[in-house]
């Protein structure tokens, strides 16, 4: 029997638990002065335009918007399905108490590449306008259709944790509730399903661009890698992220879910490391097939063994020897490189290898406004993951929902 | 069965096609080879001298804004420039063995444009008149067709905050219309820019590649590259290519290089490098259910199995543990008499209930761990 007597649930009279955000800790603070300037950025992107604002050209139409915000934000978010399939598909149950953070992350991650994507278009409003003119032979469509998709999915898989803080208010949303729970095995499917295609595809994104990527990162099988790498990011932010809500939201977790957390960073590591292991090879396979042997005694090659060793075969091995000694700490090590190396992947193809033959003078460098939109968005996240920590059973088991999705 | 049945055989089964592809010069089927009898331009790099007239005539024609530098300002040769949403045309200097020569960048308007193909609101069109012409109305602004360009074309409306747009070349697209040449070719007073039908066009630069070999590169640029361009380039021949007849890709490439001009592109349309991703989608919609939800199914009946195989072994344990407790008893009785039995069976059975009870609470607390 799982014990949180001591979690403040939110009761029928007492809905709102707000107070840890009026608490003046540091964190508090720091959190609200990012959010207050990112809303004087918003407003200064959306009132004197993106060039204005960001220092994106008609070389790099591209930049940290779409680099950090979009591809790092959907990879990171990798751990919804990651942690679904693995608990509902393949039956390791003892997953379980990580599915509903990740789910949650997974949501408020796609939420807000989403939100952040509304910054970089120049024509935001018109977003829904791919699926009125659709323009099939458009990898970008398929992405946009599959993240449309997938946010939907993402949305019901989330929505049973609002619905058992809300169903004190509300019984009605029981009945969807039950919905949600009995389709459970359905929507991981379709979730597994949008998400290899979409994170595949933003890396047949760049397949249109041979003469702009630098051959060490341009592949015919980018979509391959930027999948298996989300595996291994899906993987490394349930690690990551277990580490954070211990050091924060202790408690709000009930035993059970503190119990199991040890156990899902050691499995967890032992297959990130196993699918840094295999994308290891695949990139190094395809370094020598590719004939890319000479690039690699350039400044780019040296870059490009940085992000192999430093950043995938390093963390591989760090995970390796925290799974096999039962290591919580060493995992959580790997976890942070490994999520780092994401990050520097994912700026290496669409930055900083992206027209890599331009001279020094016209490449690019992100502006202050541009980091603080990147800055500010992470900020959100986290700030609407506390609120929802906070209300919601994430962490816990709500006893009037036991032993339900 | 001879070479002759066999090949007839390999045909029918439609594989012939596959293996004789390589060796054959046959075109691939699903390229389009471009719209017949569209217009292009052929510009001679060897006949432009930096006049920068047509740069002139495609601002006027077009309305653009008027630039910092006045066009008679040829200063900014010299700088390498590209084009912008409010320059559609400029006219870069290059270097070929230490000899200046002048190219002019502007939209190639490829048979089968890269910006078409990425863009996923449908905003941009192949027109049969062969001009490339994006429709603003619709456009999200996501700039992918800034991406997809290999010839760093297509321009964006950074300072506009409400109503930022995608800027190009349009081949002049209402002059075209109208019967009239477009705004650089009509300006131009070296020749250097022949419209014409694409077809006559490759006729007409092999000609001047035969009538001049000692002036050309025997490469015509963007009869091929990135699978066909209605603007084709015409450039100078260079140490290396001198003399030599048909050098190709490779051969040319330090020449084209050298003014601007990849030749890596390949010959297929750049769309194409993503057909081969794109192709995929259809396939893992198909197979991605069927593959996990027969993985859910062997991890359901695993469970189911291993359930059902507790519990033959617990009721073998229980028959077990009841045959020698009775054996048990049986022994005492006759040994010590029914008294002793009696109280032996009670302890017995008391001591397997207390087991019992401990092992239902162990797996009562595994089943939670479980779920």
């Amino acid at each position: 029997m799982a014990e949180h007597y001591d979690i403040p649930m939110p009761t029928r009279d007492q809905m709102l638990n707000l107070t840890p955000f009026f608490r003046l800790t540091p964190g508090n603070i720091i959190t609200y002065i990012i959010l207050a300037v990112g809303l004087v950025v918003t407003v200064m992107r959306f009132t004197l335009g993106i060039g204005a604002v960001s220092n994106l050209d008609d070389n790099y139409p591209w930049g940290i918007w779409i680099g950090f915000d979009l591809l790092c934000g959907v990879a990171l978010a990798a751990g919804g399905y990651f942690t679904t399939v693995a608990c509902y598909v393949l039956g390791l149950k003892r997953f379980h108490s990580a599915v509903r953070p990740a789910v949650t992350t997974a949501f408020l991650g796609y939420f807000f590449v989403v939100v952040a994507l509304h910054y970089d278009l120049g024509h935001p409003l018109r977003l829904p306008y791919a699926f009125f003119y659709p323009g099939t032979t458009s990898v970008l469509f398929e992405v946009g259709l599959c993240v449309a998709t997938y946010v939907t999915v993402l949305f019901c898989e989330f929505s049973v944790m609002p619905i058992e803080w809300l169903a004190h208010r509300f019984p009605i949303l029981r009945i969807f509730h039950k919905l949600i729970t009995k389709t459970v095995i359905l929507l991981t499917i379709f979730g597994v399903t949008l998400s290899t295609l979409h994170q595949s595809s933003l890396g047949s994104l760049f397949l249109i661009a041979p003469g702009k990527l630098h051959p060490l990162w341009y592949s015919p099988f980018m979509p391959m890698f930027f999948f298996v790498s989300s595996m291994a990011a899906g993987a490394s932010m349930v690690i990551f992220e277990g580490m954070l809500t211990h050091k924060g939201l202790q408690f709000y977790m009930d035993t059970n879910h503190a119990k199991d957390s040890k156990l899902v960073t050691l499995s967890f590591s032992r297959a990130a490391s196993f699918i840094l292991m295999g994308y290891f090879m695949l990139k190094l396979i395809d370094m020598i097939v590719q004939n890319n042997m000479g690039y690699l005694f350039s400044g780019y090659g040296v870059l490009w063994l940085v992000e192999m060793f430093g950043f995938v075969l390093l963390p591989a091995l760090i995970y390796a020897k925290g799974a096999r000694d039962g290591n919580e700490h060493i995992c959580q090590i790997g976890s942070i490189i490994t999520v780092l190396g994401i990050i520097f992947n994912r700026f290496n193809v669409s930055i900083i290898a992206f027209n890599w033959h331009l001279p020094a003078a016209e490449r690019y460098f992100p502006s202050w406004h541009e980091i603080t939109v990147s800055v500010f968005i992470v900020t959100l996240i986290i700030t609407v993951y506390r609120f929802i920590v906070y209300h919601m059973p994430v962490l816990y088991e709500h006893p009037n929902f036991r032993h339900h999705g | 069965m001879n070479r002759r049945k066999f090949l007839a055989l390999l045909g029918t089964a439609g594989v012939g096609g596959a293996l004789a592809a390589p060796g054959m010069a046959a075109a691939k089927a699903h390229v389009f080879p471009g719209y017949e009898n569209s217009y292009g331009v052929l510009h001679d790099v060897t006949r432009c001298i930096g006049c920068r007239q047509c740069e002139e005539a495609c601002n006027a024609v077009n309305s653009l804004p008027q630039p910092r530098e006045p066009f008679d300002d040829l200063d900014v040769l010299g700088v390498r420039r590209r084009t912008s949403a409010y320059q559609w045309t400029v006219v870069n200097q290059y270097t070929i063995d230490d000899k200046p020569y002048f190219r002019k960048l502007q939209c190639f308007h490829c048979n089968e444009p890269a910006c078409a193909s990425a863009c996923f609101a449908k905003c941009f069109t192949k027109n049969p008149d062969g001009s490339v012409t994006y429709n603003g109305e619709q456009c999200v602004g996501c700039r992918y067709c800034m991406i997809a360009c290999p010839f760093y074309i297509p321009g964006f409306q950074y300072d506009e905050p409400f109503d930022p747009l995608v800027q190009k070349c349009t081949f002049c697209k209402p002059r075209l219309d109208k019967g009239q040449l477009p705004g650089c070719v009509e300006a131009c007073p070296m020749d250097a820019l022949t419209f014409g039908r694409r077809s006559d066009l490759i006729r007409l630069a092999r000609k001047r590649i035969e009538e001049n070999p000692g002036r050309y590169t025997d490469y015509i640029y963007g009869e091929w590259d990135a699978g066909g361009t209605a603007w084709m380039v015409l450039a100078p021949a260079s140490k290396e290519t001198v003399g030599k007849s048909d050098v190709g890709p490779a051969g040319a490439t330090e020449v084209m290089h050298a003014i601007g001009l990849d030749t890596h592109l390949g010959s297929q349309p750049m769309g194409e490098l993503t057909y081969g991703a794109l192709g995929t989608v259809p396939l893992i919609v198909a197979f991605w259910p069927i593959l996990f939800g027969g993985l859910y199914g062997i991890s359901k009946s695993r469970e189911a199995r291993n359930e059902m195989r507790n519990k033959i072994m617990r009721a073998a344990v229980r028959q077990d543990m009841a045959a020698a407790m009775d054996d048990a008893v049986r022994r005492i009785e006759r040994q010590q008499g029914p008294e002793a039995a009696e109280v032996a069976r009670q302890a017995l059975e008391d001591a397997v209930e207390e087991r019992r009870q401990a092992a239902l609470d162990a797996s009562r607390f595994a089943r939670k761990e479980d779920h």
